[in-house]
């Protein structure tokens, strides 16, 4: 397809903008999905700690190297090494909803990190003192340690999304759509600089929107 | 009323002994004050009592339960009745004074309004109720700790534990604490267990102590009885004070109460009566929560020693000769085990 006879606005609107969302989707998808698991593998990964309030020492050390392992991976290759699973979950491997399932695998252990740092944050002698008038165990979890580390987690979770975009623009290279996929094949195939930046543009300013809402939240919260 | 008989601890890793033949009463109603080095076990034991650690060997009864036995709800049940309030006053930092009281009777279930009433009831009892919704951060730490007592009341407990609750404090903020937890004593009638390592603390706020050594007691008893006997432990925990001692005679050191103006008359009836005239080298008189208590040092010369000796002995006056070390020559009433 030769886009020689279209002006920029009308390539703005065939192709980069349907792209936009088409990132914006994968980015909250798979950012609210990688959220919730990090947010489970976290509070596993710190209740079970030595010393924790369900103290269980072999499913601490498996889930840690869970996430180890799959945080050693470069996303392109975990991308495609988790194919077959991929394949299992959606039923396909190329498209918008195939590249959610790695993104999501790829960003979790990232997540848990994440929620297991902003815990490990929290003031054991709270944790004490909520047991010492009989709270549960799971009122601990959610009413001390998440409520007390919220603003550490938002920081933690802006970095995270953005390198979430990152990783979706990447997964444009393997049939995702999105931003990465039309700044591969129109600016590096075929050599359309003005689209080529005018991505890199869009990328840099939706990665300063998501740096400044995530302080912006953190100084709210603090 | 808190029994502990014959307890035992030891740590699970290393194997080491914290606490061993911990035997203590402590009935409704007393303020009991746990005092020693740091490191002595104090946190430990005070632990034990609300099933925060456990142990290994002993009993440990609050009104007749045994402790260890506790399983996780019962325990958590039982815990409602024992507040406990900390050195770093343990607040949640992101949260207001409000909801840091509330937090306990929230976990506990109690309606809105019923959390609402108790929660304003206790804040105008530590004299907070300006500050309803500020933050922690920004209360003083005299402030914060008016706070984690409230919170520790919410459930009406039986027994407040106290682990070095004043230790962050300067001394007049430590004072105005303390007031507080006596004035809560004498209005709800709670049991108060101190932890601390000053005695000043004590000396102020407590009826009765314990002085633990490495883990064991080494002096137990009304805070009167050791303060008046000054047995070692004491001794070594205040430090010997630094008076220039001179080298010849004898350095009596002589501690009695002087509630009435005319106890001061005892060294003036006494050199009269013995027809001997020997310098004093220091006295002052401690506050105990009402009454007083004289601690003075006397010179006397070898001739003399004897009859002097004697003569506190026969009036039952607690006194003993301050040498270099900790060998003392003791009066009789002295040791207090
Ligand atoms: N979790 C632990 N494991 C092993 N030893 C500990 C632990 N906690 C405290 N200790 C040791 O137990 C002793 C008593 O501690 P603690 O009760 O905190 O003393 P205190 O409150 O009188 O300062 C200390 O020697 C301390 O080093
Ligand atoms: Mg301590």
């Amino acid at each position: 397809m030769s886009l020689k006879n279209f002006t920029f606005a009308q390539i703005c609107q065939m192709i980069i903008v349907p792209a936009f969302f088409d990132t914006l989707k994968m980015l909250l998808i798979s950012g609210i999905l990688s959220t919730v698991f990090g947010f489970v593998f976290g509070v596993i990964l710190t209740v079970t700690e030595k010393g924790g309030l369900y103290e269980n020492v072999v499913v601490n050390r498996i889930l840690d190297f869970i996430v180890n392992t799959i945080r050693s991976f470069p996303f392109i290759i975990l991308m495609v090494s988790i194919i077959p699973f991929t394949r299992l979950i959606v039923g396909s491997s190329i498209g918008d909803t195939a590249a959610l399932v790695p993104l999501t695998v790829a960003c979790t252990p990232f997540m848990a990190r994440i929620f297991q740092n902003s815990f490990k944050e929290v003031d054991p002698a709270l944790i004490e003192a909520a047991q010492s008038f009989g709270a549960s165990k799971w009122q601990i979890v959610f009413k001390v340690m998440l409520k007390e580390s919220v603003p550490s987690i938002i920081s933690g979770l802006c970095l995270a999304i953005i390198n979430l975009l990152g990783a979706t623009a990447m997964a444009g290279a393997v049939g995702a759509g999105g931003l990465g996929a039309v700044a591969l094949t129109y600016g590096y195939q075929n050599f359309n600089q003005e689209i080529m930046y005018s991505i890199c543009v869009i990328l840099i300013i939706l990665v300063a929107i998501i740096q400044y809402f995530g302080d912006w939240i953190y100084k709210k919260l603090k | 009323m808190i029994e502990i008989k014959n307890l035992k601890k030891v740590w699970e890793d290393d194997g080491t002994s914290v606490l061993e033949d911990i035997n203590l009463t402590i009935e409704d109603g007393d303020i009991y004050a746990l005092v020693g080095r740091s490191g002595a076990g104090k946190s430990t034991l005070l632990r034990c009592i609300n099933g925060l650690t456990s142990y290994q060997g002993g009993s440990l009864t609050v009104d007749g339960c045994e402790i260890k036995n506790l399983k996780d709800k019962e325990l958590r049940e039982f815990r409602r009745r024992v507040g406990m309030i900390f050195q770093h006053f343990s607040l949640l930092e992101r949260e207001t004074v409000y909801q840091n009281i509330a937090l306990p009777m929230q976990c506990w279930k109690y309606s809105k309004e019923e959390t609402d009433k108790k929660v304003k009831e206790l804040l105008e009892l530590v004299g907070l109720n300006d500050k309803m919704n500020a933050k922690p951060r920004n209360l003083s730490g005299g402030q914060k700790q008016r706070v984690a007592i409230a919170r520790a009341l919410t459930m009406e407990p039986k027994i407040l534990l106290c682990d070095e609750a004043t230790s962050a404090l300067d001394p007049k903020t430590t004072n105005s604490i303390l007031e507080l937890l006596l004035e809560i004593n004498q209005k709800i009638g709670i049991t108060i267990v101190i932890v601390t390592h000053q005695m000043e603390v004590v000396r102020k706020a407590c009826n009765k102590a314990c002085i633990l050594e490495q883990g064991r007691i080494a002096d137990e008893g009304t805070v009167r009885d050791i303060f008046i006997k000054q047995p070692l432990s004491l001794r070594r925990l205040l430090g010997e004070e630094e008076i220039r001692l001179p080298k010849q005679g004898h350095n009596i050191q002589i501690a009695h109460m002087v509630n009435d103006i005319r106890d001061g008359e005892l060294f003036g009836k006494m050199s009269k009566e013995l027809d001997y005239v020997f310098p004093i080298l220091d006295g002052k008189i401690q506050e105990y929560q009402g009454d007083s208590m004289g601690i003075f040092v006397i010179n006397v010369d070898d001739d003399h020693l004897e009859v002097v000796t004697q003569y506190l002995d026969e009036r039952k006056i607690n006194w003993r000769e301050m040498r270099e070390g900790m060998n003392e020559k003791e009066g009789e009433t002295a040791p207090c085990h």
